[in-house]
């Protein structure tokens, strides 16, 4: 089964400065990897080109094998990405931008589907009304309804837990375990130390741009992390 | 492509905000410059091409950033360019939608310019129709693209104008021309040339447009 | 010597050459034309704007397709520069027609069609020039600059028959700027060719040192940014 995702010597220049330099990693087929690193280390960017919404300057990005250059639509079928807007139209119903967002991915037997995860998210008391009027914590919900409409291959999350209450990052938790479970990859960036790592199994730091970390991490890493971050965050300022 | 319109023509069903656009910046510029002739001097009816196609390039070029605008909500620019979805199709979509929003403005725009003029009504309508619509059709096609170019300026908005109105300068010129040769009573043949050359002008940018969206809308 | 080389060592004096050539056979050596008087002779330099103007255009166009296909800055350098060339010949040249109308027409501007398309292919060129500076990213300002200029070569032809068909209809000002009626003297013809090669081998020779200019550039930045990272 080919990796969910390969980045193989990634460099991203904006103008002249490379946000990214020379990253290499694999995600197997449902692994769960933590992305970690002081702000302006690059993780969004990462995430951006596995996203395939950014060219790589050098290097190359496998989604599931697939080339998002030369197989771009197949590529982003098999992938979702969940950041910190929720990518859906204020003025459509919840139902509605569900229903739109399975055309677009061609999903089977979308109306069932749809059902489903209404209901798996709690939103079927709010299903009908514009997305407008509903609370962030709704609209996130209905956000994380949508990047699991196809069932992709890899998840990217780009801090998913800013701004979520208690019970909405529960319900983020759980879903997130359960998409795990059920095979899909993902890659997560957080500062939520202790929560990203109990859902994840391993960590890649950046800094500067680089890949300066690689490793497995479990839920009593949190503080060991926090101490790394904080003494790569003190080198970077300087 | 057919997802995107019909999501786009249901927001604005929803909420009618470029349409009343569309409509009230082309009446706005219709009243002001029938404010520039006197009512009862012949240089109007002369001028009244030109009036009437000011006001839809005005209106259109202020109108159309609008579409390309509403996405930006949410980010939901984002969300279209992640699925699998060809850049080319988002662009024909977009150009659709703008062009079904202009023409629906045109619906209620035309009788009325119509009325501050003085024309006779139906057969005005009927003869500047095919024009309008050609004028249309290209002036989405080619705005739909400038307007994801400038809003990816630091200038957004304003760009638009300096970008489009040089370049639509042969729908300008057609469209004017052809509709003041229409409505002094030439029949259709008489303005064929011109025809053709909006038809030329809406293919050729149709084409571009499809095929530069892509570049238009990376990093 | 590298043809690169060549073309440095023998593009200036050859420039000059010809400008000299051609300001002594137009302020001198040419003589008065009967009709039009002295004035006439700024005919020469504007026509060779001309020439140099469509040039630049022909070339920003070229430019832009290869940088979309290829992506290398040297192609977004040539787009660059040959615009900004053009914008200044494109100036030059509605400045000089407007000197030569007013004498003759008694009018500084005429909705010649010659003149129109004129100015159209200035305000494409200063836009294009507006959407580099004002673009969030050089690259993305070349790539958007360079949609732009594909579009405006491809749009040329039919601004052309667009502003010809438009005062093709109107007789209003008869205007016969190719000369063909007044380049009687065969000597005004030469001036004429003169003058454009002159202006041509200008144009050329500008550009070159605008590219040179801004690979020079280039090299600054890239070290700058190598300084930088380090």
């Amino acid at each position: 089964m080919p990796a969910a995702l390969e980045v193989d010597h990634l460099t991203k220049r904006f103008g002249r400065t490379p946000a990214l330099d020379n990253v290499s990693a694999a995600i197997d087929a449902g692994a769960a990897v933590l992305l970690l690193g002081p702000n302006g280390a690059g993780k969004t960017t990462l995430l951006r080109c596995a996203a395939t919404l950014l060219k790589p300057s050098r290097g190359r990005v496998r989604i599931a094998g697939l080339d998002p250059v030369t197989d771009g639509a197949a590529a982003r079928r098999r992938l979702a990405v969940l950041g910190h807007e929720s990518f859906l139209y204020a003025d459509l119903t919840a139902a509605e931008n569900l229903a739109f967002y399975a055309r677009l991915y061609r999903v089977t037997d979308a109306v069932a589907r749809v059902e489903t995860l209404l209901d798996r998210l709690g939103l079927r008391g709010w299903a009908h009304r514009p997305v407008r009027t509903l609370s962030r914590g709704l609209v996130q919900r209905c956000a994380v309804a949508r990047v699991l409409l196809h069932d992709p291959s890899l998840l990217l999350l780009d801090e998913p837990f800013t701004g979520l209450d208690a019970d909405a990052r529960a319900l983020l938790c759980s879903v997130l375990r359960e998409a795990h479970a059920h095979g899909t990859a993902v890659l997560m960036s957080t500062h939520e130390l202790a929560l990203g790592t109990a859902l994840c199994q391993r960590a890649l730091i950046l800094a500067g741009g680089r890949l300066v970390w690689d490793g497995p991490v479990g839920p009593g890493d949190a503080d060991r992390l926090d101490g790394e971050l904080r003494r790569l965050s003190g080198r970077v300022a300087a | 492509m057919f997802a995107i319109l019909w999501k786009d023509l249901r927001i604005e069903l929803r909420t009618k905000e470029t349409f009343a656009a569309f409509l009230l910046l082309g009446l706005l510029t219709l009243v002001v410059l029938s404010f520039a002739f006197d009512p009862t001097s012949a240089l109007r009816e002369a001028a009244a091409p030109g009036v009437l196609w000011v006001a839809v390039i005005f209106a259109g070029t202020l109108g159309m950033n609008r579409s390309l605008l509403r996405e930006r909500e949410a980010d939901c620019l984002q969300g279209l360019l992640l699925a699998p979805v060809d850049r080319g199709s988002i662009y024909l979509a977009k150009t659709a939608g703008n062009l079904l929003v202009m023409a629906a403005a045109q619906v209620v725009l035309v009788p009325i310019f119509v009325f501050f003029f003085n024309l006779p009504l139906w057969l005005t309508i009927a003869r500047l129709t095919p024009v309008i619509l050609l004028g249309l059709l290209g002036f989405a096609a080619i705005g739909t693209m400038f307007a994801a170019v400038s809003l990816r300026t630091r200038a957004r908005e304003v760009m638009l104008p300096l970008l489009v109105l040089p370049l639509a300068a042969p729908l300008i010129i057609a469209g004017i021309q052809a509709s003041a040769a229409l409505m002094a009573g030439n029949d259709l043949s008489a303005v064929a040339h011109w025809l053709n050359l909006l038809a030329a002008f809406d293919a050729v940018f149709l084409v571009v447009g499809w095929l530069a969206f892509e570049y238009v809308m990376e990093e | 010597m590298t043809a690169s080389n060549l073309t440095d060592r023998l593009l200036p004096p050859a420039t000059i050459t010809a400008l000299l050539g051609a300001l002594y056979l137009i302020f001198i050596g040419v003589p008065a034309d009967a009709v039009q008087g002295p004035v006439q002779r700024i005919f020469y330099v504007h026509m060779a704007m001309w020439l140099a103007t469509f040039s630049a255009f022909g070339l920003v166009g070229l430019a832009s397709l290869l940088y979309l296909w290829r992506r290398s800055p040297r192609w977004d350098n040539l787009g660059r520069a040959s615009a900004e060339l053009g914008l200044l010949f494109c100036s030059l040249g509605l400045a000089t027609g407007c000197i030569w109308a007013r004498p003759i027409w008694g009018t500084w501007w005429t909705w010649d069609p010659r003149l129109t398309l004129t100015l159209i292919l200035w305000m494409i060129y200063a836009a294009y020039l507006l959407l580099r500076a004002l673009a969030t990213e050089p690259t993305q300002g070349a790539t958007l600059a360079a949609i732009l200029g594909v579009s405006g070569v491809v749009d040329l032809y039919l601004i052309n028959r667009a502003v010809y068909w438009w005062r093709g209809i109107h007789p209003a000002v008869i205007v016969n700027r190719e000369g063909g009626s007044g380049l009687n003297d065969p000597l005004m013809r030469v001036t004429l060719l003169v003058s454009m090669l002159a202006f041509f081998l200008l144009f050329l020779w500008l550009l070159r040192l605008r590219l040179r200019t801004a690979r020079l550039q280039d090299a600054v930045d890239d070290l700058r940014a190598q300084l930088a990272g380090v």
